[in-house]
Protein backbone atom coordinates (compact mmCIF):
# COMPACT_ATOMS: atom_id res chain seq x y z
CA UNK A 1 0.00 0.00 0.00
CA UNK A 2 1.25 3.46 -0.82
CA UNK A 3 1.22 6.76 1.04
CA UNK A 4 -1.30 9.35 -0.10
CA UNK A 5 1.34 11.78 -1.30
CA UNK A 6 3.38 9.19 -3.19
CA UNK A 7 3.99 9.74 -6.87
CA UNK A 8 2.75 7.07 -9.26
CA UNK A 9 4.14 6.87 -12.77
CA UNK A 10 2.41 4.61 -15.28
CA UNK A 11 4.37 3.63 -18.38
CA UNK A 12 2.21 2.68 -21.33
CA UNK A 13 -1.05 4.39 -22.30
CA UNK A 14 -2.98 1.46 -23.74
CA UNK A 15 -6.10 -0.11 -22.25
CA UNK A 16 -4.27 -1.23 -19.09
CA UNK A 17 -2.50 2.08 -18.49
CA UNK A 18 -5.64 4.06 -19.25
CA UNK A 19 -7.70 1.88 -16.90
CA UNK A 20 -5.34 1.82 -13.94
CA UNK A 21 -5.18 5.60 -13.65
CA UNK A 22 -9.00 5.72 -13.61
CA UNK A 23 -9.26 2.98 -10.96
CA UNK A 24 -6.61 4.68 -8.81
CA UNK A 25 -8.72 7.84 -8.69
CA UNK A 26 -11.93 5.82 -8.17
CA UNK A 27 -10.30 4.08 -5.23
CA UNK A 28 -9.27 7.39 -3.70
CA UNK A 29 -5.61 7.78 -4.61
CA UNK A 30 -4.84 11.47 -4.07
CA UNK A 31 -1.15 11.65 -4.92
CA UNK A 32 0.28 12.71 -8.28
CA UNK A 33 -0.25 10.35 -11.22
CA UNK A 34 1.62 10.60 -14.51
CA UNK A 35 0.73 8.49 -17.54
CA UNK A 36 3.51 8.11 -20.11
CA UNK A 37 2.56 6.88 -23.60
CA UNK A 38 4.53 6.44 -26.80
CA UNK A 39 1.56 7.12 -29.08
CA UNK A 40 0.50 10.71 -29.73
CA UNK A 41 -3.11 10.20 -28.54
CA UNK A 42 -4.68 9.37 -25.15
CA UNK A 43 -5.68 5.75 -24.42
CA UNK A 44 -8.21 4.28 -26.83
CA UNK A 45 -10.10 1.06 -27.54
CA UNK A 46 -8.01 -1.21 -29.76
CA UNK A 47 -10.65 -3.89 -30.53
CA UNK A 48 -12.60 -1.66 -32.97
CA UNK A 49 -9.44 -1.02 -35.03
CA UNK A 50 -9.99 -4.24 -36.98
CA UNK A 51 -13.79 -3.85 -37.04
CA UNK A 52 -15.94 -0.69 -36.80
CA UNK A 53 -12.99 1.71 -37.09
CA UNK A 54 -11.63 -0.01 -40.17
CA UNK A 55 -15.05 0.08 -41.79
CA UNK A 56 -15.41 3.79 -41.01
CA UNK A 57 -18.33 3.16 -38.65
CA UNK A 58 -16.72 4.64 -35.52
CA UNK A 59 -15.46 8.16 -34.85
CA UNK A 60 -12.41 9.23 -32.87
CA UNK A 61 -14.50 10.23 -29.86
CA UNK A 62 -16.05 6.78 -29.60
CA UNK A 63 -12.62 5.17 -29.92
CA UNK A 64 -11.22 7.10 -26.93
CA UNK A 65 -11.21 5.21 -23.64
CA UNK A 66 -12.22 8.39 -21.80
CA UNK A 67 -13.11 11.89 -23.02
CA UNK A 68 -10.19 14.25 -23.53
CA UNK A 69 -10.88 16.41 -20.45
CA UNK A 70 -11.01 13.31 -18.22
CA UNK A 71 -7.30 13.36 -17.51
CA UNK A 72 -7.12 17.03 -16.50
CA UNK A 73 -10.37 16.70 -14.51
CA UNK A 74 -8.85 13.84 -12.55
CA UNK A 75 -5.40 15.39 -12.09
CA UNK A 76 -3.72 12.79 -14.29
CA UNK A 77 -0.69 14.20 -16.07
CA UNK A 78 -0.41 12.87 -19.63
CA UNK A 79 3.02 12.58 -21.24
CA UNK A 80 2.12 11.44 -24.75
CA UNK A 81 4.46 10.85 -27.64
CA UNK A 82 7.02 9.96 -25.00
CA UNK A 83 9.01 6.75 -24.76
CA UNK A 84 10.48 5.48 -21.50
CA UNK A 85 14.04 4.35 -22.12
CA UNK A 86 15.31 3.05 -18.77
CA UNK A 87 14.34 2.35 -15.19
CA UNK A 88 16.79 3.04 -12.37
CA UNK A 89 15.41 0.95 -9.53
CA UNK A 90 17.96 2.20 -7.00
CA UNK A 91 17.02 5.86 -7.41
CA UNK A 92 13.35 5.25 -8.41
CA UNK A 93 13.83 7.13 -11.65
CA UNK A 94 12.40 6.62 -15.11
CA UNK A 95 14.35 8.01 -18.07
CA UNK A 96 12.47 9.37 -21.08
CA UNK A 97 13.53 9.72 -24.70
CA UNK A 98 13.21 13.50 -24.48
CA UNK A 99 16.14 13.53 -22.07
CA UNK A 100 14.02 14.20 -19.01
CA UNK A 101 13.58 11.78 -16.16
CA UNK A 102 10.64 11.20 -13.82
CA UNK A 103 10.94 10.29 -10.14
CA UNK A 104 8.46 7.71 -8.87
CA UNK A 105 7.47 6.13 -5.60
CA UNK A 106 5.44 3.47 -7.42
CA UNK A 107 5.92 2.53 -11.04
CA UNK A 108 3.29 0.66 -13.07
CA UNK A 109 4.46 -0.95 -16.28
CA UNK A 110 1.67 -1.25 -18.83
CA UNK A 111 3.99 -1.73 -21.78
CA UNK A 112 1.70 -3.85 -23.92
CA UNK A 113 2.75 -6.08 -26.77
CA UNK A 114 3.80 -5.44 -30.34
CA UNK A 115 3.07 -7.24 -33.57
CA UNK A 116 5.49 -10.07 -34.28
CA UNK A 117 7.70 -9.35 -37.29
CA UNK A 118 8.33 -11.89 -40.01
CA UNK A 119 11.93 -12.04 -41.16
CA UNK A 120 10.92 -12.22 -44.81
CA UNK A 121 12.57 -10.85 -47.90
CA UNK A 122 10.48 -7.86 -48.95
CA UNK A 123 8.93 -7.21 -45.53
CA UNK A 124 9.98 -3.56 -45.81
CA UNK A 125 8.13 -2.94 -49.09
CA UNK A 126 5.56 -0.13 -49.14
CA UNK A 127 2.12 -1.61 -48.55
CA UNK A 128 3.22 -4.28 -46.08
CA UNK A 129 1.43 -3.51 -42.84
CA UNK A 130 0.63 -4.66 -39.34
CA UNK A 131 -2.37 -3.78 -37.17
CA UNK A 132 -1.78 -2.77 -33.60
CA UNK A 133 -2.28 0.99 -33.31
CA UNK A 134 -4.75 3.57 -34.58
CA UNK A 135 -2.04 4.80 -36.99
CA UNK A 136 -1.68 1.24 -38.32
CA UNK A 137 -5.45 1.05 -38.79
CA UNK A 138 -5.52 4.34 -40.69
CA UNK A 139 -2.82 3.08 -43.05
CA UNK A 140 -4.70 -0.16 -43.61
CA UNK A 141 -7.98 1.69 -44.12
CA UNK A 142 -6.38 3.80 -46.85
CA UNK A 143 -5.15 0.68 -48.62
CA UNK A 144 -8.39 -1.31 -48.77
CA UNK A 145 -11.52 -0.56 -50.69
CA UNK A 146 -13.55 -1.60 -53.71
CA UNK A 147 -11.53 -3.92 -55.90
CA UNK A 148 -8.28 -3.61 -53.97
CA UNK A 149 -6.45 -6.88 -53.37
CA UNK A 150 -5.46 -7.46 -49.74
CA UNK A 151 -3.39 -10.47 -48.75
CA UNK A 152 -3.38 -11.32 -45.07
CA UNK A 153 -0.55 -13.40 -43.64
CA UNK A 154 -1.83 -15.20 -40.55
CA UNK A 155 -5.26 -16.70 -39.94
CA UNK A 156 -5.64 -15.55 -36.34
CA UNK A 157 -8.20 -13.13 -34.90
CA UNK A 158 -6.58 -9.96 -36.26
CA UNK A 159 -6.37 -11.51 -39.71
CA UNK A 160 -9.92 -12.82 -39.72
CA UNK A 161 -11.47 -9.63 -38.35
CA UNK A 162 -9.54 -7.52 -40.86
CA UNK A 163 -10.60 -9.93 -43.62
CA UNK A 164 -14.27 -9.53 -42.69
CA UNK A 165 -13.99 -5.73 -42.61
CA UNK A 166 -12.01 -5.51 -45.86
CA UNK A 167 -14.47 -7.85 -47.58
CA UNK A 168 -17.34 -5.61 -46.42
CA UNK A 169 -15.52 -2.67 -48.04
CA UNK A 170 -15.36 -4.51 -51.35
CA UNK A 171 -11.74 -5.62 -51.24
CA UNK A 172 -10.57 -8.94 -52.68
CA UNK A 173 -9.12 -10.76 -49.70
CA UNK A 174 -6.79 -13.76 -49.46
CA UNK A 175 -5.82 -15.23 -46.10
CA UNK A 176 -2.55 -17.15 -45.99
CA UNK A 177 -2.08 -19.54 -43.06
CA UNK A 178 0.95 -21.70 -42.37
CA UNK A 179 -1.02 -24.27 -40.32
CA UNK A 180 -3.54 -26.71 -41.77
CA UNK A 181 -6.41 -24.73 -40.23
CA UNK A 182 -7.34 -21.14 -39.31
CA UNK A 183 -7.10 -20.07 -35.64
CA UNK A 184 -4.85 -23.09 -35.08
CA UNK A 185 -3.23 -21.72 -31.92
CA UNK A 186 -6.26 -20.09 -30.40
CA UNK A 187 -9.40 -22.11 -31.12
CA UNK A 188 -10.59 -25.69 -31.48
CA UNK A 189 -11.01 -27.49 -34.83
CA UNK A 190 -14.82 -27.07 -35.01
CA UNK A 191 -14.34 -23.30 -34.74
CA UNK A 192 -11.67 -23.36 -37.44
CA UNK A 193 -13.95 -25.26 -39.79
CA UNK A 194 -16.84 -22.93 -39.11
CA UNK A 195 -14.83 -19.77 -39.76
CA UNK A 196 -13.10 -21.22 -42.83
CA UNK A 197 -16.48 -22.08 -44.34
CA UNK A 198 -17.98 -18.73 -43.42
CA UNK A 199 -15.14 -16.62 -44.81
CA UNK A 200 -15.10 -18.65 -48.02
CA UNK A 201 -18.87 -18.25 -48.38
CA UNK A 202 -18.28 -14.48 -48.26
CA UNK A 203 -15.76 -14.72 -51.08
CA UNK A 204 -12.55 -14.63 -49.05
CA UNK A 205 -9.84 -16.92 -50.48
CA UNK A 206 -7.99 -19.04 -47.92
CA UNK A 207 -4.64 -20.73 -48.46
CA UNK A 208 -3.90 -23.28 -45.72
CA UNK A 209 -0.64 -25.14 -45.11
CA UNK A 210 0.99 -22.28 -46.95
CA UNK A 211 4.30 -20.80 -45.89
CA UNK A 212 5.45 -17.48 -47.26
CA UNK A 213 8.68 -17.63 -49.26
CA UNK A 214 8.97 -13.98 -50.17
CA UNK A 215 7.17 -10.70 -50.60
CA UNK A 216 7.77 -9.38 -54.08
CA UNK A 217 7.65 -5.75 -55.04
CA UNK A 218 7.54 -3.49 -58.03
CA UNK A 219 9.21 -0.12 -57.67
CA UNK A 220 9.39 -0.53 -53.91
CA UNK A 221 5.66 -1.30 -53.60
CA UNK A 222 4.31 -4.75 -52.68
CA UNK A 223 2.96 -6.60 -55.69
CA UNK A 224 2.80 -10.28 -54.86
CA UNK A 225 3.43 -12.98 -52.27
CA UNK A 226 5.26 -16.13 -53.26
CA UNK A 227 4.08 -19.16 -51.27
CA UNK A 228 5.79 -22.40 -50.36
CA UNK A 229 3.08 -24.36 -52.21
CA UNK A 230 4.21 -22.86 -55.51
CA UNK A 231 1.39 -20.33 -55.80
CA UNK A 232 1.86 -16.60 -56.18
CA UNK A 233 -0.80 -14.26 -54.78
CA UNK A 234 -1.01 -10.89 -56.57
CA UNK A 235 -1.88 -8.09 -54.18
CA UNK A 236 -1.95 -4.33 -53.61
CA UNK A 237 -1.43 -4.53 -49.85
CA UNK A 238 -0.33 -7.07 -47.24
CA UNK A 239 -1.37 -7.29 -43.61
CA UNK A 240 0.84 -9.40 -41.38
CA UNK A 241 -0.99 -10.71 -38.29
CA UNK A 242 1.07 -13.50 -36.81
CA UNK A 243 0.79 -12.87 -33.10
CA UNK A 244 2.34 -10.45 -30.67
CA UNK A 245 5.34 -10.36 -28.38
CA UNK A 246 5.47 -8.75 -24.93
CA UNK A 247 7.18 -5.39 -24.62
CA UNK A 248 9.22 -6.49 -21.62
CA UNK A 249 12.67 -5.14 -22.60
CA UNK A 250 12.49 -2.20 -20.17
CA UNK A 251 11.78 -4.65 -17.33
CA UNK A 252 14.48 -7.12 -18.37
CA UNK A 253 17.06 -4.37 -18.68
CA UNK A 254 16.56 -3.34 -15.05
CA UNK A 255 16.64 -6.92 -13.79
CA UNK A 256 12.97 -7.61 -13.05
CA UNK A 257 12.05 -11.31 -13.19
CA UNK A 258 10.61 -12.16 -16.58
CA UNK A 259 9.27 -15.29 -18.22
CA UNK A 260 6.97 -15.04 -21.22
CA UNK A 261 6.52 -11.40 -20.21
CA UNK A 262 7.07 -9.60 -16.90
CA UNK A 263 6.44 -11.92 -13.97
CA UNK A 264 3.79 -10.66 -11.56
CA UNK A 265 1.81 -12.04 -8.63
CA UNK A 266 -1.95 -12.05 -8.09
CA UNK A 267 -1.80 -8.37 -7.12
CA UNK A 268 0.19 -7.52 -10.28
CA UNK A 269 3.40 -6.88 -8.27
CA UNK A 270 6.70 -7.56 -9.99
CA UNK A 271 9.83 -8.84 -8.25
CA UNK A 272 10.49 -5.21 -7.18
CA UNK A 273 8.00 -4.06 -4.49
CA UNK A 274 7.95 -0.54 -5.98
CA UNK A 275 6.99 -1.78 -9.45
CA UNK A 276 3.72 -3.25 -10.71
CA UNK A 277 3.06 -4.58 -14.20
CA UNK A 278 -0.32 -5.01 -15.91
CA UNK A 279 -1.85 -6.07 -19.20
CA UNK A 280 -0.41 -7.76 -22.30
CA UNK A 281 3.21 -7.42 -21.10
CA UNK A 282 2.75 -9.60 -18.01
CA UNK A 283 3.25 -13.26 -17.23
CA UNK A 284 0.62 -13.73 -14.56
CA UNK A 285 -0.72 -16.45 -12.31
CA UNK A 286 -4.09 -17.82 -13.38
CA UNK A 287 -5.40 -19.40 -10.23
CA UNK A 288 -8.20 -21.57 -11.65
CA UNK A 289 -5.67 -23.26 -13.92
CA UNK A 290 -2.71 -23.41 -11.49
CA UNK A 291 -0.27 -21.96 -13.98
CA UNK A 292 1.20 -18.72 -15.26
CA UNK A 293 0.08 -17.32 -18.57
CA UNK A 294 0.46 -14.25 -20.72
CA UNK A 295 -2.96 -13.02 -21.80
CA UNK A 296 -3.59 -10.52 -24.56
CA UNK A 297 -7.05 -9.20 -23.89
CA UNK A 298 -8.99 -6.18 -22.71
CA UNK A 299 -10.64 -8.04 -19.78
CA UNK A 300 -7.19 -9.08 -18.57
CA UNK A 301 -5.94 -5.50 -18.80
CA UNK A 302 -8.91 -4.31 -16.74
CA UNK A 303 -8.61 -7.10 -14.16
CA UNK A 304 -4.93 -6.44 -13.55
CA UNK A 305 -5.55 -2.67 -13.46
CA UNK A 306 -7.98 -3.29 -10.62
CA UNK A 307 -5.54 -5.58 -8.84
CA UNK A 308 -2.74 -3.00 -8.94
CA UNK A 309 -4.99 -0.07 -8.02
CA UNK A 310 -6.57 -2.00 -5.13
CA UNK A 311 -3.17 -3.05 -3.82
CA UNK A 312 -1.79 0.50 -3.97
CA UNK A 313 -4.89 1.98 -2.35
CA UNK A 314 -5.02 -0.63 0.40
CA UNK A 315 -8.34 -2.06 -0.73
CA UNK A 316 -9.25 -5.75 -0.66
CA UNK A 317 -8.19 -7.47 -3.89
CA UNK A 318 -10.88 -7.79 -6.57
CA UNK A 319 -12.49 -11.20 -7.00
CA UNK A 320 -10.50 -13.40 -9.43
CA UNK A 321 -12.02 -13.59 -12.88
CA UNK A 322 -12.26 -16.23 -15.56
CA UNK A 323 -10.41 -14.96 -18.62
CA UNK A 324 -12.59 -14.23 -21.60
CA UNK A 325 -12.23 -12.99 -25.17
CA UNK A 326 -14.47 -11.95 -28.00
CA UNK A 327 -14.28 -11.53 -31.74
CA UNK A 328 -16.81 -10.07 -34.17
CA UNK A 329 -16.67 -11.04 -37.84
CA UNK A 330 -19.50 -10.25 -40.27
CA UNK A 331 -22.62 -10.88 -38.17
CA UNK A 332 -20.89 -13.55 -36.10
CA UNK A 333 -20.09 -12.98 -32.47
CA UNK A 334 -17.57 -15.38 -30.98
CA UNK A 335 -17.22 -15.33 -27.19
CA UNK A 336 -14.67 -17.52 -25.42
CA UNK A 337 -14.42 -18.09 -21.68
CA UNK A 338 -11.64 -19.92 -19.88
CA UNK A 339 -8.57 -21.64 -21.27
CA UNK A 340 -8.38 -25.18 -22.67
CA UNK A 341 -5.73 -26.40 -20.17
CA UNK A 342 -5.80 -30.03 -19.03
CA UNK A 343 -8.79 -30.81 -21.22
CA UNK A 344 -9.42 -34.30 -22.47
CA UNK A 345 -12.87 -34.04 -23.94
CA UNK A 346 -14.77 -31.79 -26.31
CA UNK A 347 -18.53 -31.49 -26.33
CA UNK A 348 -20.38 -29.82 -29.17
CA UNK A 349 -23.69 -28.20 -28.29
CA UNK A 350 -25.82 -27.12 -31.21
CA UNK A 351 -25.26 -27.47 -34.94
CA UNK A 352 -22.62 -25.23 -36.62
CA UNK A 353 -24.77 -25.33 -39.78
CA UNK A 354 -27.37 -23.20 -37.96
CA UNK A 355 -24.76 -20.50 -37.26
CA UNK A 356 -25.20 -20.83 -33.50
CA UNK A 357 -23.31 -23.42 -31.44
CA UNK A 358 -20.83 -23.86 -28.64
CA UNK A 359 -17.82 -26.08 -28.01
CA UNK A 360 -17.18 -27.03 -24.40
CA UNK A 361 -13.81 -28.36 -23.26
CA UNK A 362 -13.84 -30.62 -20.22
CA UNK A 363 -11.21 -31.91 -17.83
CA UNK A 364 -11.21 -35.62 -16.93
CA UNK A 365 -13.40 -34.89 -13.86
CA UNK A 366 -16.12 -33.50 -16.19
CA UNK A 367 -15.60 -29.89 -15.09
CA UNK A 368 -15.78 -27.27 -17.82
CA UNK A 369 -12.41 -25.59 -18.46
CA UNK A 370 -13.35 -23.47 -21.46
CA UNK A 371 -16.20 -22.71 -23.82
CA UNK A 372 -16.19 -21.27 -27.33
CA UNK A 373 -19.60 -19.84 -28.14
CA UNK A 374 -20.61 -18.75 -31.63
CA UNK A 375 -23.72 -16.55 -31.62
CA UNK A 376 -24.62 -18.29 -28.37
CA UNK A 377 -24.60 -15.84 -25.42
CA UNK A 378 -26.35 -18.22 -22.98
CA UNK A 379 -23.69 -20.88 -23.57
CA UNK A 380 -20.96 -18.28 -23.07
CA UNK A 381 -22.44 -16.78 -19.91
CA UNK A 382 -23.42 -20.11 -18.34
CA UNK A 383 -20.14 -21.67 -19.44
CA UNK A 384 -18.21 -18.92 -17.68
CA UNK A 385 -20.16 -19.62 -14.48
CA UNK A 386 -19.60 -23.38 -14.81
CA UNK A 387 -15.84 -22.84 -15.21
CA UNK A 388 -15.76 -20.74 -12.04
CA UNK A 389 -17.87 -23.25 -10.09
CA UNK A 390 -15.74 -26.22 -11.12
CA UNK A 391 -18.84 -28.33 -10.89
CA UNK A 392 -18.86 -31.52 -12.96
CA UNK A 393 -21.52 -31.44 -15.68
CA UNK A 394 -23.47 -34.36 -17.10
CA UNK A 395 -22.05 -34.70 -20.61
CA UNK A 396 -25.23 -35.87 -22.37
CA UNK A 397 -27.26 -33.02 -20.91
CA UNK A 398 -24.63 -30.46 -21.90
CA UNK A 399 -24.79 -31.70 -25.49
CA UNK A 400 -28.59 -31.68 -25.51
CA UNK A 401 -30.04 -28.41 -26.81
CA UNK A 402 -33.37 -29.36 -25.22
CA UNK A 403 -31.73 -28.88 -21.82
CA UNK A 404 -31.51 -25.19 -20.95
CA UNK A 405 -28.12 -23.87 -19.85
CA UNK A 406 -29.88 -22.57 -16.73
CA UNK A 407 -30.66 -26.13 -15.71
CA UNK A 408 -26.99 -27.07 -15.91
CA UNK A 409 -25.84 -24.45 -13.40
CA UNK B 1 -27.70 18.10 -20.41
CA UNK B 2 -29.79 15.34 -18.80
CA UNK B 3 -28.62 14.12 -15.42
CA UNK B 4 -28.28 10.47 -14.45
CA UNK B 5 -27.74 9.25 -10.90
CA UNK B 6 -25.76 6.07 -10.32
CA UNK B 7 -26.05 4.59 -6.84
CA UNK B 8 -23.25 2.25 -5.82
CA UNK B 9 -24.05 -0.95 -3.95
CA UNK B 10 -22.83 0.72 -0.75
CA UNK B 11 -25.31 3.57 -1.23
CA UNK B 12 -22.92 6.23 -2.53
CA UNK B 13 -24.74 8.26 -5.18
CA UNK B 14 -23.07 9.90 -8.18
CA UNK B 15 -25.14 12.35 -10.21
CA UNK B 16 -23.52 13.10 -13.53
CA UNK B 17 -24.31 14.95 -16.73
CA UNK B 18 -25.09 12.55 -19.55
CA UNK B 19 -24.84 13.45 -23.23
CA UNK B 20 -27.95 12.69 -25.23
CA UNK B 21 -27.36 10.15 -27.96
CA UNK B 22 -24.72 8.31 -25.95
CA UNK B 23 -25.34 5.37 -23.68
CA UNK B 24 -25.96 5.44 -19.94
CA UNK B 25 -22.83 3.27 -19.64
CA UNK B 26 -20.75 5.97 -21.35
CA UNK B 27 -22.11 8.58 -18.95
CA UNK B 28 -20.64 6.50 -16.12
CA UNK B 29 -17.31 5.89 -17.87
CA UNK B 30 -16.98 9.56 -18.87
CA UNK B 31 -17.45 10.62 -15.27
CA UNK B 32 -15.37 7.80 -13.72
CA UNK B 33 -18.32 6.43 -11.75
CA UNK B 34 -17.12 3.35 -9.85
CA UNK B 35 -18.96 0.10 -10.40
CA UNK B 36 -19.48 0.18 -14.18
CA UNK B 37 -16.68 -1.82 -15.80
CA UNK B 38 -17.82 -2.07 -19.43
CA UNK B 39 -15.04 -4.48 -20.39
CA UNK B 40 -16.22 -4.76 -24.00
CA UNK B 41 -16.67 -1.03 -24.53
CA UNK B 42 -20.40 -1.15 -25.26
CA UNK B 43 -20.68 -4.12 -27.60
CA UNK B 44 -23.19 -6.00 -25.43
CA UNK B 45 -20.64 -8.81 -25.15
CA UNK B 46 -19.77 -8.90 -21.46
CA UNK B 47 -22.58 -7.85 -19.08
CA UNK B 48 -20.21 -5.78 -16.92
CA UNK B 49 -22.28 -2.59 -17.13
CA UNK B 50 -25.28 -4.15 -15.39
CA UNK B 51 -27.61 -1.75 -13.56
CA UNK B 52 -31.00 -1.87 -11.86
CA UNK B 53 -33.47 0.72 -13.09
CA UNK B 54 -35.21 2.41 -10.15
CA UNK B 55 -38.86 1.25 -10.22
CA UNK B 56 -40.29 4.71 -10.92
CA UNK B 57 -38.12 4.93 -14.05
CA UNK B 58 -38.84 1.50 -15.48
CA UNK B 59 -41.78 2.55 -17.64
CA UNK B 60 -39.94 5.56 -19.05
CA UNK B 61 -36.81 3.53 -19.86
CA UNK B 62 -38.99 0.95 -21.59
CA UNK B 63 -40.68 3.71 -23.62
CA UNK B 64 -37.38 5.40 -24.56
CA UNK B 65 -35.01 2.46 -25.01
CA UNK B 66 -37.40 -0.38 -25.69
CA UNK B 67 -37.27 -3.80 -24.07
CA UNK B 68 -33.92 -5.62 -24.03
CA UNK B 69 -33.11 -7.10 -27.45
CA UNK B 70 -32.31 -10.81 -27.70
CA UNK B 71 -28.56 -10.40 -27.14
CA UNK B 72 -29.01 -8.19 -24.07
CA UNK B 73 -31.75 -10.39 -22.65
CA UNK B 74 -29.71 -13.56 -22.89
CA UNK B 75 -26.57 -11.92 -21.48
CA UNK B 76 -28.62 -10.47 -18.61
CA UNK B 77 -30.32 -13.72 -17.77
CA UNK B 78 -26.95 -15.13 -16.71
CA UNK B 79 -25.44 -12.01 -15.14
CA UNK B 80 -24.79 -12.11 -11.42
CA UNK B 81 -27.79 -11.05 -9.27
CA UNK B 82 -30.19 -10.32 -12.09
CA UNK B 83 -33.54 -8.79 -11.19
CA UNK B 84 -36.66 -7.90 -13.16
CA UNK B 85 -35.39 -4.32 -13.46
CA UNK B 86 -31.92 -5.31 -14.67
CA UNK B 87 -30.51 -3.72 -17.84
CA UNK B 88 -27.16 -3.44 -19.52
CA UNK B 89 -26.47 0.29 -19.40
CA UNK B 90 -24.61 0.21 -22.73
CA UNK B 91 -27.94 -0.58 -24.39
CA UNK B 92 -29.82 2.46 -23.05
CA UNK B 93 -29.36 5.68 -24.99
CA UNK B 94 -29.69 8.90 -23.01
CA UNK B 95 -32.56 11.14 -24.14
CA UNK B 96 -34.03 14.35 -22.71
CA UNK B 97 -36.94 12.28 -21.43
CA UNK B 98 -34.51 10.33 -19.25
CA UNK B 99 -33.31 13.49 -17.46
CA UNK B 100 -33.20 12.55 -13.77
CA UNK B 101 -32.85 8.80 -14.36
CA UNK B 102 -31.74 6.85 -11.30
CA UNK B 103 -30.05 3.47 -11.55
CA UNK B 104 -28.47 1.26 -8.91
CA UNK B 105 -25.45 -0.96 -9.33
CA UNK B 106 -25.03 -4.57 -8.29
CA UNK B 107 -22.41 -5.57 -5.73
CA UNK B 108 -20.04 -6.70 -8.46
CA UNK B 109 -20.00 -6.97 -12.23
CA UNK B 110 -18.33 -10.38 -12.41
Amino acid sequence: MGQETDRIVVVGAGHAGGSVVAFLRQYGWSGPITLVGAEPIPPYHRPPLSKAWLKGEADAASLALRPENFYADNAIELRLGTVATAIDRATHTLSLNCGESLAYDHLILALGARARKLPLPGADLVGVMELRTAADADRLKAAIGEGRRLAIIGGGYIGLEAAASAQALGAEVTIIEREPRLLARVASPPLSTFFQDFHRSKGVAIELDAGVEALEGQGGQIAAIRLSNGKTIQCDAVLIGVGAVANDELARACGLSCGNGIEVDAASRTSDPAIYAIGDCTFRPLEPYSRNVRLESVPNAIEQSKQAAASLCGRPPPAPEIPWFWSDQYNIRLQIAGMPFDVTETILRGDPATGSFAVFHLAPDATVRSVEAVNAPPEFMAGKLLIAKRKPVPRERLADMAVSMKDLL
Amino acid sequence: MPKVTFIEHNGTAHTVEAKTGLSVMLAAITNNVPGIDADCGGECACATCHVYIEPEWQAKVLAEAGAPAAQEASMLSFAATTQDNSRLSCQITVTEALDGLVVRMPEGQH
